[in-house]
């Protein structure tokens, strides 16, 4: 058992998973229409290899990585390439060029999606790594990193700590907690693919004690492998952030940025993405479908699917029962780090956990206040900065002051701004701040 | 339908702690301390309280309304200072001095300086400085005995203490706040319900009044004794005079005290300080009010130099020291 250390800051939040704990995992069906954005990850755009009128299968390759840093696309299901355009991208909230696919409704496999191993004693790490770059892995708690780079770190930089993000501290969403409690075997397999692929030897798998079923199946999935432990943290929020989880867990601090976890000899990675890591060697099933929650007061029937890459909001949407009311407010993501939408009819892409429906009740319409000193967002904020006065200077266009008082630190977790009574939009300003020092720096 | 969405930056949920949630806490913990001051010292006390909380009220509406500003007196924090300063009187002060002293800590110490959250000194105490220093005598005599109300001439216990070094109150009496004194400052069981109130409604930071009224106890100890040291009467010294009231409701005022939990220590540290200086060496009974308003002043300098040491930050001395270690080969 690991004794989980003392992180600073944090909030409580509402949990609100029990709308949607108990709903097991349903495929969500194949749309009218799948949008496939070269740009779904952390690094360079992919590359299509296919044309308009094309006809493609589930499984085939649509867009090759350029360069190290990206990830290839492959087609989520059976059908025909409509055409390659700008749509609307709902994280990048700008025009970006995805490849648009008319689903047959067969849904028929390419040839390439057949089992590529069933145990890992016949895969080398550089096997690993391979699979999760030809299968177009990246990380699926938020970033989108793409797998097969992380699971390569510098050979001075040797990774003794694997850890299995399976805390789900963000409210509403369940996607990995249904993961872990209907796939336990799976994601251990997946997780000890990425320790061999890089080379550590001690794996934890870490969950939020509000999860006591996932617990129980992860704890019988991790039972044959001595090299693997499980970690028990109290939920609060940010548990789940790569930086607090390797704090609280391990009691070691990534440097700054632009520091990484692997410099203090750690990868964290979700249970989403072991997941996946377990379909491409088992099932040889591309990053292709991911596990997202449909949730919030404002649908009928909050749902966790298994839905295409891809897929239109509004058609989960509606695999969900409809909007329950009138909706107010459309999030990708969870309530503390999501983007809030302009309408629903957008895809989801390969780093969508959630989809929230909010009515009226539960949007906060509070009026901004000036900042009245109180000290809550410097008590909350887990890189212990203080939100107060970075924001301040990023609203008075101050970026040097606000990069002296350590803005690029933020991971953008919003505990400030959730605490703070004025209402201020803290992480907004901070955001703000930045993006303009990254511009500067680059200048 | 979709067109209706809203569209705000995250996070897209709230605590429910809002601005006049927490003054109405404040309120509400005061309410112990001046129901015990209307007992004690009479209904004079609640003339004093109303006139000085609708002062408040209204200068801050009024100003409000004249520089064309929107009117917040909704957010309650005109009636904590309109409290606090009614708070800080003497039982038979005149009337016009709450309201006069109200309109002064409303206009001239908060929203000159651009209204809740810009002011740097604590608004009621300014005000409560500002009669002091133009009507003397009726901040220094206008006292009352409790329960039975009739006028006091001579010196207040806490006077009395600071030059002897004794008091000839019980213990009993001081906590119950059976004492001459201003009217909200005595009953010390009242206003330490509303401090715990006020710690476990996450309000306050404990560590302002641990901070200060600690100090003062260990001071007052130290140098409270004209027979020598350690022999002062440290429970007299913090329950005798206006440090309970003032370091559990004013010193916390979070506009006017510093934003990390250490600088708050701090903060209540120096306050206690002040205050043993002005008791014990200067020639003024009270030193509570000057002790917090020049806290407020440093704080600034408290928030500059107090900051939490960021996530990760033992790297970066790590590396300083690698690299100073490097130039010396
Ligand atoms: S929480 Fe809000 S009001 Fe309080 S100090 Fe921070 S920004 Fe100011
Ligand atoms: S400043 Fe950044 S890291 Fe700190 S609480 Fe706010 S969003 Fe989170």
């Amino acid at each position: 058992m690991i004794t989980i250390k003392k992180v600073f800051g944090g909030v409580d939040v509402p949990g609100k998973k029990e709308l949607s704990k108990d709903c097991p995992i349903e495929f969500a069906g194949i749309p009218g229409e799948v949008v496939l954005f070269l740009s779904q990850h952390t690094g360079a755009p992919s590359n299509p290899i296919v044309k308009p009128k094309d006809k493609v299968l589930r499984g085939q390759m649509i867009a090759e990585p350029q360069g190290t840093v990206s990830a290839a696309l492959h087609a989520p299901t059976s059908g025909v390439i409509k055409a390659i355009e700008p749509r609307f991208h709902p994280v990048q909230a700008r025009m970006a060029d995805a490849i648009i696919l008319q689903p047959d409704g067969e849904h028929v496999s390419d040839e390439s999606v057949k089992p590529l191993a069933s145990d890992l004693e016949d895969l080398t790490p550089e096997a690993i790594r391979t699979i999760a770059r030809q299968m177009g892995l990246v990380g699926l708690g938020g970033a989108a990193f793409p797998t097969a780079v992380k699971l390569a770190p510098p050979e001075n930089k040797p990774i003794d700590t694997y850890l299995l993000n399976g805390a789900e501290c963000e409210p509403y969403l369940t996607a990995d907690q249904r993961l872990m409690t209907e796939e336990a075997e799976k994601v251990i397999f997946g997780f000890r693919a990425f320790m061999k692929a890089s080379g550590a030897s001690r794996g934890i798998v870490c969950i939020e004690d509000n999860k006591p079923d996932s617990i129980e199946a992860m704890k019988r999935a991790i039972q044959p492998y001595s090299e693997i432990e499980l970690a028990v943290l109290t939920s609060r929020y940010p548990r789940g952030g790569e930086k607090q989880l390797i704090q609280a867990v391990l009691g070691r601090e990534v440097p700054p940025p632009p520091g990484l976890p692997l410099d203090v000899g750690v990868i964290v990675s979700n249970v989403g993405t072991a997941y996946a890591m377990a379909e491409s060697i088992l099932e040889g099933l591309p990053l292709i479908e991911r596990i997202v929650t449909v949730t919030g007061e404002g649908v009928a029937k909050p749902s966790n699917f298994k839905a295409l890459i891809g897929t239109p909001l509004s058609f989960l949407i509606d695999k969900a029962g409809g909007f329950n009311g009138t909706p107010r407010k459309v999030i990708m993501g969870g309530p503390m780090m999501g983007a809030a939408l302009r309408d629903t009819n957008v895809p989801i892409v390969k780093g969508t956990s959630g989809i929230l429906v909010f009515n009226v009740d539960q949007v906060v319409e509070e009026p901004i206040l000036p900042c009245i000193r109180c000290g809550k967002c410097v008590d909350v904020c887990p890189m212990r900065i203080q939100p107060l006065w970075i924001a301040a200077y990023s609203e008075r266009g101050l970026m040097e002051q606000a990069e002296n008082a350590r803005a690029m630190d933020c991971c953008e977790c919003g505990a400030c701004a959730f605490a703070c009574p004025a209402k201020r939009p803290l992480v907004q300003w901070i955001k703000l701040a930045k993006a303009e020092i990254t511009a500067m720096r680059r200048a | 339908m979709d067109d209706k969405l809203l569209i705000t930056p995250a996070p897209h949920i709230s605590s429910v702690k809002t601005v006049r949630g927490i003054m109405l806490d404040v309120v509400i913990s005061l309410l112990p301390a001046t129901l015990a001051g209307i007992i004690i010292f009479g209904i004079r006390s609640l003339q004093l309280v109303l006139a000085s909380v609708i002062a408040a009220v209204a200068a801050e509406a009024i100003y409000q309304k004249v520089a064309k500003k929107p009117v917040t007196v909704n957010d309650m924090s005109a009636v904590v200072t309109g409290l606090l300063l009614a708070l800080t009187l003497p039982p038979d002060a005149p009337i016009w001095i709450p309201i006069i002293g109200s309109a002064f800590a409303i206009i001239v110490a908060k929203q000159i300086f651009g209204g809740l959250g810009t002011n740097f000194v604590n608004p009621a105490l300014a005000g409560r400085a500002f009669i002091v220093a133009a009507w003397p005598l009726h901040m220094t005599q206008d006292w009352l005995n409790p329960m039975t109300h009739d006028a006091i001439t001579g010196a207040t216990p806490l006077a009395v203490f600071n030059n002897t070094g004794t008091t000839s109150l019980g213990v009993k009496d001081l906590l119950l706040g059976l004492r001459a004194g201003s009217l909200g400052e005595t009953c010390i069981i009242a206003l330490l319900a509303g401090g715990i109130y006020l710690i476990a409604r996450d309000v306050i930071d404990w560590r302002i009044p641990v901070g200060y009224l600690g100090t003062l106890a260990l001071g007052t100890w130290i140098f409270g004794s004209p027979n020598g040291f350690f022999q002062g009467d440290w429970l007299s010294g913090i329950l005798l005079g206006g440090a309970v009231l003032g370091s559990i409701f004013m010193a916390t005022d979070y506009v006017t005290s510093p934003v990390t939990p250490t600088g708050r220590f701090y903060m209540g540290v120096g306050a206690g300080i002040i205050t043993l200086l002005i008791r014990v060496w200067g020639g003024y009974p009270e030193g509570v009010t000057y002790a917090i308003l020049f806290m407020n002043l440093v704080t600034p300098l408290i928030d500059k130099y107090v900051v939490p040491k960021y996530y990760g930050y033992m790297h970066d001395i790590q590396a300083r020291k690698a690299a100073a270690g490097g130039g010396t080969k």
